[in-house]
């Protein structure tokens, strides 16, 4: 029965089922076939991709890394983002504009501004090096050696979404309640032990929420990655997106790829949803 | 102690705010040098360390070899991530209305699942779709146009906006349309007259994101569109492999990421009277 309620929910619920699940069935069905250049069709090989997968080095390895840049980015736009609206929570002279400011680079797109860091991490003519030459400091090889790329993107990464961080923690503290702070004040707390005592435990469930978004967002990270340094130099910043993105579309083996996907999938909601939960047990837990 | 925090504070702000307004800064240098200026290693100050010259800025005006057309791509840019925005705002705002207010079953599946169901497609890699979305839009004869891209960037934003929606009307009282509905409107009747007149802070600031996720997305604009239709990420970032000069390149950049930075004075706005709190939880 079609009542008044449906018209509100099914128009949304029908297109995303429309528009993802079919989508994702056949990626499903592809992965059992053996659709590449030479072979375009649905055959049947059975799962012999997805032994390929388990057994594909250069896959886990992608992985590896992936959850390496993932972590360490994720930490440093938390701290960061944390310091920076614990700093602006206060009355600041000129706190709007500083809040405007700090905001603006999520707006802009990652590819966009990635293009703008590769002319600065250029070796010779860009300002990176040309700064740290002036500090005394010689040229470093930004994007032409595995660790220079390796930082070179979590810098990038850090300076788009460390405003995403801000956002969310700072639209936190402004709705705090009063009464602690005034409590902590009575006690004669410490602007340290009012933070670790009144501010963080009532942060908690926002921190969870935003570690838990930004870890979502980068897992998916590829666009960055690709104009900034191609997942080179060899495949020293190369992330499993970006990884499936060479056998599927470039190298145009379908079912692998879509083998390969499917498990990334598959790792990337067992991985978050764990770590949601130690998350879940370790700050929540505290301030029980 | 007092003293030195303040001070370490100062650094911090001022040291951020120089980190985050450095790229924009030698964008816009660049944007104005020419070959000589550019080659001759990093310099900042126009007139002291080099003659600026416009080339950068005057070619993406021109058309044919000469230049690079930056109206296109920005009109195409605008078209997809408007019409998607407000397709998913639409769609988003009904189904959160729904799901805040109505009961919904089927089987063991109930309201808390379907709200799931559409949030946790943020989960998914857009390349896992990439293959799929390729050919389906083929079979649609849709590649290569505006309205296959809505397509795909509405199952994109659409979980967007139901999320921050449905946050936004838990917190809108269910009196408020018990008293329309006493006074003789029928549910959507009181949705449409009573609540959606009330939601204008929720939806400003769930379409802000969805027009952020949807003009900076670049990862389906670069696998389903090739010549006709063309976004702003995907032409900087073919213009970036070619021997585009930096110059160029940089004004293109500028000219593509302006329109959503003024957006962050609204994000700010309704960050300070608080109203994005429920939004985020």
């Amino acid at each position: 029965m079609l009542s008044s309620k449906h018209f509100f929910l099914l128009p949304a619920l029908l297109t995303l089922v429309a528009i993802i699940l079919f989508p994702l069935l056949f990626t499903i069905r592809v992965s059992f076939s053996s659709w590449d250049v030479f072979q375009s069709g649905l055959d049947y090989i059975g799962v012999k991709n997805y032994g390929r997968v388990f057994a594909d080095e250069r896959f886990w390895q992608s992985l590896g890394r992936l959850s390496l840049l993932s972590l360490i980015s994720v930490s440093l736009q938390y701290t960061l983002g944390f310091a920076l609206a614990l700093a602006v929570w206060k009355q600041v002279r000129g706190g709007r504009f500083l809040r405007v400011l700090f905001l603006i680079p999520m707006m802009t797109t990652p590819v966009v501004m990635s293009v703008i860091w590769r002319t600065v991490f250029h070796e010779s003519l860009g300002p990176a090096n040309d700064i740290l030459g002036m500090f005394g400091i010689g040229a470093v090889p930004w994007l032409s050696s595995a660790t220079g790329a390796f930082i070179s993107v979590l810098i990038v990464e850090v300076w788009q979404w460390t405003p995403f961080m801000f956002l969310l923690l700072l639209a936190g503290l402004v709705s705090l309640p009063r009464e602690p702070y005034l409590a902590a004040a009575i006690d004669g707390a410490g602007t340290w032990r009012t933070f670790w005592q009144v501010t963080f435990p009532l942060m908690a469930p926002i921190t969870i929420g935003a570690l838990i978004i930004r870890l979502i967002e980068a897992s998916k990270i590829m666009d960055t990655v690709y104009v900034l340094t191609s997942g080179g130099p060899g495949t020293a910043t190369e992330t499993s997106s970006y990884y499936i993105y060479i056998r599927g579309l470039r190298d145009f083996q379908i079912g692998y790829s879509a083998a390969l996907s499917l498990v990334y999938l598959v790792i990337m909601i067992v991985s978050l949803t764990v770590i949601a939960k130690l998350l879940l047990r370790l700050l929540v837990g505290k301030v029980g | 102690m007092n003293k030195f925090y303040h001070i370490l504070k100062t650094l911090f702000l001022f040291g951020w705010s120089l980190f985050v307004v450095f790229p924009f800064l030698w964008a816009l240098t660049t944007s104005f040098k020419d070959a000589n200026a550019i080659t001759s290693g990093a310099t900042y100050i126009p007139w002291v360390d080099y003659e600026p010259s416009t080339q950068g800025w005057t070619s993406l005006f021109t058309t044919g070899s000469q230049g690079i057309n930056i109206v296109g791509p920005f009109i195409d840019s605008a078209a997809v991530t408007l019409i998607a925005s407000l397709v998913s705002l639409a769609l988003g705002t009904l189904a959160a209305y729904g799901l805040s207010r109505f009961e919904y079953r089927l089987g063991f599946v109930k309201n808390s699942d379907i709200t799931f169901f559409f949030i946790s497609q943020r989960i998914m890699p857009p390349i896992v779709l990439a293959i799929p979305f390729f050919l389906m839009l083929k079979e649609l004869g849709a590649l290569d146009t505006i309205f296959g891209l809505v397509l795909v960037y509405v199952a994109l934003l659409l979980p967007i906006a139901v999320w921050v929606m449905t946050d936004f009307f838990a917190g809108i009282p269910k009196e408020l349309d018990e008293m329309a509905m006493t006074d003789g409107c029928s549910p959507i009747g009181a949705f449409f007259r009573v609540i959606l007149p009330n939601s204008v802070p929720g939806l400003v600031v769930a379409g802000m994101f969805c027009l952020i996720f949807g003009w900076n997305d670049f990862f389906f604009a670069f696998t389903l569109t090739f010549t006709e239709t063309q976004l702003l990420p995907v032409s900087i970032v073919s213009l970036n492999s070619s021997v585009t000069p930096w110059w160029s390149l940089s004004a293109f950049a500028l000219i593509s990421v302006a329109p959503l930075a003024c957006v962050a004075v609204i994000v700010e706005r309704y960050m300070s009277r608080g109203t994005m709190s429920g939004a985020i939880r």
